[in-house]
């Protein structure tokens, strides 16, 4: 505890004394007051004293009321400092240590603002910073963005990035390079959706970006999401090359703004990341090194987490849960990722003769029984999810219309109704992945005399050209959320994303339109009002299901499986696609 | 010379040969490479589809795409990864050093473990453990070399902290290159054991089938008149030609130690050709495909020209006659 803390305390107490002898005096004083006072109505004591001990006691209760103010104020910056300094040396404590991570997936490059997805987002988000961070809420927190404004009227958002933040190379991180990246993941980023309504960013102050949009766009903010808008430095990469194959998206000398930098890149073995001592948050990140170990092999993952050589393992199936749950050894959660909002689903090409009939449809889901599917082949890991949108969303309307019922019987009705009371046929193409599902609702579907002719494709390509095309009646695919519904969702349902072929795969593959939905999503996708947006939503996924273009299977467990040393692992709504700043090694 | 000279003529029409027979395979495959190229994004833009096409030569005539190709790998370019666009040549020279060694340290440890054990079953035939070795041959070449691996991680590398799991260092590895050098051997064991055993057991039937032959000639049972000792009757007289097979075998093995990596490298996660193969064929990245295809081809047909042109200087038979059995 420190001198001056012990002195004004002390004085403190001096003080408390002197008051409470004043007090004490002042009651007696008080009595003799009042005595005085009578003696004086008595003897005749004259109005000017009586003003002055009426201000003296004034005086003296707001000395006295100051001085527990003082005292208060003083224990309080005293607790404050205690708790400061145990945080810092809980920090310190916390700091240091290397994590090694076991990653099950093929890597490209490390540039977010031109490729997507998971493989690219898990280490990218370690070197890259972005705007934005979301807590659990799906509150934006700050991260490079230390504040942040939307206009009222939804057509600006105003950035404030942070002073000290520097690239690996220790040119400061301008709002420059905050237009410059948007501007690159508008032109060359899959999700058209995010940034489609930018028209121009003001730079004029390096640490401000004054983004002028055309059109109000809630999804703005989510897609300033660490794994959706990496900032790159534009000073590495405005050189006039194609930003998707750019020879600085990957390698041992990637620049990038995040807590940790590249020492060592081997896309096919290992990608070794080390502490950037100049991150923009002071005291982070608290590890020295990750090394994210690319394995081909889940089983090797798997194994090797066995074995101690790992940390953490990505992505583990169903059976590798199974195998360490109930092991103290490890921990098995089923939580983060919650953002990605992967839903398993069948697309029901409506430009199927028998399939532009509703009833067909609703009759499908009815036939499939959906739980089976979620506890059989997904070894019961796997949510109910009876819209698009995926179920930990605050836009998920879970009370509407469904399917979500194994009713052949209803279905057979239904088909009878519409005169396929015969059966009929349908084409599926399926990669060797999609076969156990394939397999499933085969039965299913030969319960209502429906036969499904499996298709097996040679791999994912092949079999994106297919359904991207137009080319099959029912196919199992699973789709993202991706944080923000107008990122991920609107484009398998809005009409104009119907793209002839050869088409895209994860557009609105079933080829549905419903103008009505339409406008409720351009409701719900253009302003920032939470309520108005569910409302919409609420409107539009009721509709869309009442159409039935798809059937929603679920929507599966992420787990992580992780050694108890591993502290404040990433769980939060993005999971390993958030940046690992806070993530200590307890021993 | 001659004679050699036309079997270097021979191989190097064979690798032509290989070339084309792979590229010609690989583009009849079902599905469509730009497809691929394109990414699972921008199929739709049938301008950007084209520029794929006439980048890649995939909008030429078949004839003129594999013309083009050939004439590209004899002056050493093979082109650059679909994938991340890193030069297939690159990639494959980085990952060629862990295939030699895993490839190399598997056919010794099979040629000296299954010669010694296919010779102890030679002098007793008849005996149990002849017959176990017989049948443990069988075994072990009947196993997958994947189903193999993964038991040896279950039962071995999970049980017993000493093997490692995957790869050829420990993640953190800190150490001067003598360090460096255990860490690799201790990684190379179990991949290596798994990738011999296949060919532990060819060796060990073939020695013994050849000591056999040996030991009943007729040197043999005259340098057991002669009242040598059995040790030097088997070791320093038999052995000797009855290695002769095997070695011809160990030679023309090789490049099927090579590309039977694939397997072994995809468990193990040893970073070697086979795992790039692996790869390239979940990606379709034909480029680096037919890169690993040329490359194992060319090695199964060196190591063949190697063997037959060791074979002559060693067995002064074959000089003389031409090759023809005499």
């Amino acid at each position: 505890m420190s001198r001056d803390s012990h002195a004004a305390k002390l004085l403190a107490l001096l003080l408390a004394l002197a008051l409470f002898a004043v007090a004490c005096g002042s009651d007696d004083d008080d009595d003799s007051a009042a005595e005085e006072d009578a003696t004086e109505v008595d003897s005749g004591t004259s109005d000017e004293e009586e003003a002055e001990e009426e201000a003296e006691e004034e005086a003296e209760e707001e000395a006295e009321e100051e001085a527990e103010e003082e005292a208060e104020e003083e224990a309080e910056e005293e607790a404050e400092e205690e708790a400061e300094e145990e945080a810092m040396t809980d920090e310190d404590e916390r700091a240091g240590g290397t994590l090694t991570f076991a990653f099950v997936s093929a890597l490209r490059h490390l540039n977010g603002t031109v490729q997507s997805g998971y493989a690219t987002a898990v280490p990218g988000t370690q070197v890259n910073a972005s705007p934005l961070l979301f807590d659990e809420e799906y509150n934006p927190q700050p991260y490079l963005a230390e504040s942040w404004d939307v206009s009222d009227d939804g057509l600006t958002v105003t950035l404030n990035l942070r002073a000290n933040a520097v690239f690996h190379d220790g040119e400061p991180i301008t709002s420059e390079d905050v237009a410059f990246s948007i501007f690159t993941s508008q032109a060359n980023h899959p999700f058209k959706a995010m940034f489609a309504p930018v028209t121009d960013i003001d730079t004029s102050d390096p640490l401000t970006a004054v983004i002028s949009l055309s059109e109000p766009h809630p999804a703005i903010l989510m897609a300033m999401s660490p794994g959706l808008l990496p900032i790159i430095p534009q000073h590495i990469f405005d050189d006039g090359q194609d930003m998707k194959t750019h020879p600085r998206n990957a390698g041992d000398d990637f620049i990038g703004s995040g807590p940790f930098r590249v020492v060592e890149y081997d896309p096919a073995e290992v990608i070794r990341l080390e502490k950037f001592d100049d991150f923009f948050l002071d005291g982070y990140p608290l590890l020295d090194e990750i090394i994210i170990d690319i394995v081909p092999d889940p089983n090797t993952a798997i194994l090797g987490l066995e074995n101690g050589d790992y940390d953490m393992i990505s992505s583990p199936n169903a059976a590798a849960t199974e195998q360490f749950e109930g092991d103290d050894r490890y921990i098995v959660e089923a939580k983060g990722h919650e953002a990605i909002g992967q839903i398993d689903w069948l697309f029901l090409n409506t430009r199927s003769e028998v399939l532009s009939t509703v009833e067909a449809r609703q009759a499908i889901s009815l036939a499939i029984d959906q739980q089976g599917w979620r506890d059989i082949v997904q070894l019961g890991r796997s949510s109910a999810n009876v819209t698009g949108i995926q179920n930990a969303s605050p836009f998920y309307n879970g009370d509407a219309t469904n399917y979500d019922r194994f009713a052949p019987e209803e279905a057979i009705e239904l088909l009878e109704s519409v005169g396929l009371g015969d059966g009929f046929e349908l084409d599926m193409p399926a990669t060797a992945a999609m076969l156990p599902t394939a397999e499933f609702i085969k039965q299913d579907l030969a319960g209502v005399g429906i036969t499904l002719n499996i298709r097996q494709v040679p791999d994912f390509p092949t079999w994106a050209a297919e359904v991207a095309g137009g080319t099959y009646d029912v196919t199992y695919t699973q789709v993202w959320n991706w944080g923000d519904p107008v990122i991920g969702v609107h484009r398998s349902y809005d009409c104009e994303n119907r793209i002839d072929p050869p088409g895209v795969i994860w557009s609105n593959n079933s080829w549905y339109c419903n103008e009505e939905v339409d406008a409720l999503l351009d409701v719900a996708g253009s302003t920032f009002d939470n309520d108005e947006r569910r409302d919409a939503y609420f409107e539009a996924t009721e509709l869309i299901n009442q159409d039935a273009p798809i059937v929603y299977l679920g929507k599966p467990d992420w787990y992580q499986i992780r050694r108890p040393e591993v502290m404040n692992p990433p769980t939060g709504i993005w999971g390993f696609m958030s940046p690992w700043h806070e993530v200590w090694l307890d021993g | 010379m001659k004679a050699i000279l036309a079997r270097i003529a021979q191989s190097l029409g064979l690798i032509l040969a290989v070339i084309v027979l792979n590229f010609s395979l690989i583009h009849l495959a079902p599905g469509d490479a730009a497809d691929v190229i394109a990414g699972d994004a921008s199929a739709s833009d049938p301008e950007l589809m084209a520029e794929i096409r006439a980048e890649y030569g995939l909008d030429k005539p078949f004839i003129q795409q594999v013309a083009i190709y050939v004439g590209n790998v004899v002056q050493g370019d093979l082109g650059t990864s679909i994938w991340d666009g890193e030069s297939v040549a690159g990639k494959m020279a980085d990952r060629l050093g862990a295939t030699a060694l895993l490839a190399f340290t598997a056919l010794v440890f099979a040629f000296v473990v299954g010669v010694s054990i296919g010779t102890i079953a030679a002098r007793n035939p008849t005996s149990a453990l002849s017959q176990g070795i017989t049948v443990l041959a069988l075994f072990g070449f009947s196993m997958p070399a994947f189903w193999s691996g993964l038991l040896l991680l279950i039962f071995v590398a999970v049980k017993v902290d000493f093997f490692p799991v995957s790869g050829n260092h420990d993640l953190d590895f800190e150490g001067n290159w003598f360090e460096s050098l255990l860490d690799l051997g201790q990684h190379l064991i179990l991949p290596a054991l798994t990738l011999g055993i296949i060919f532990l057991a060819q060796y060990s039937r073939l020695s013994r089938a050849s000591m056999l032959e040996v030991l009943e000639s007729d040197y043999v049972r005259t340098a057991r008149a002669k009242g040598l000792s059995e040790r030097s009757v088997v070791f320093k007289h038999g052995l000797r030609n009855g290695l002769i097979p095997v070695v011809t075998v160990l030679g023309l093995q090789f490049g099927v130690a090579f590309s039977g990596a694939i397997l072994v490298e995809t468990v193990f996660a040893w970073p070697g050709i086979g795992r790039l193969a692996f790869d390239a064929v979940l990606r379709r990245d034909v480029p680096v495909l037919l890169g690993v295809l040329i490359l194992t081809s060319v090695v199964v047909i060196i190591a063949n020209l190697v063997t037959d042109l060791v074979y002559r200087i060693i067995d002064p038979r074959i000089r003389v006659t031409g090759g023809v059995n005499v």
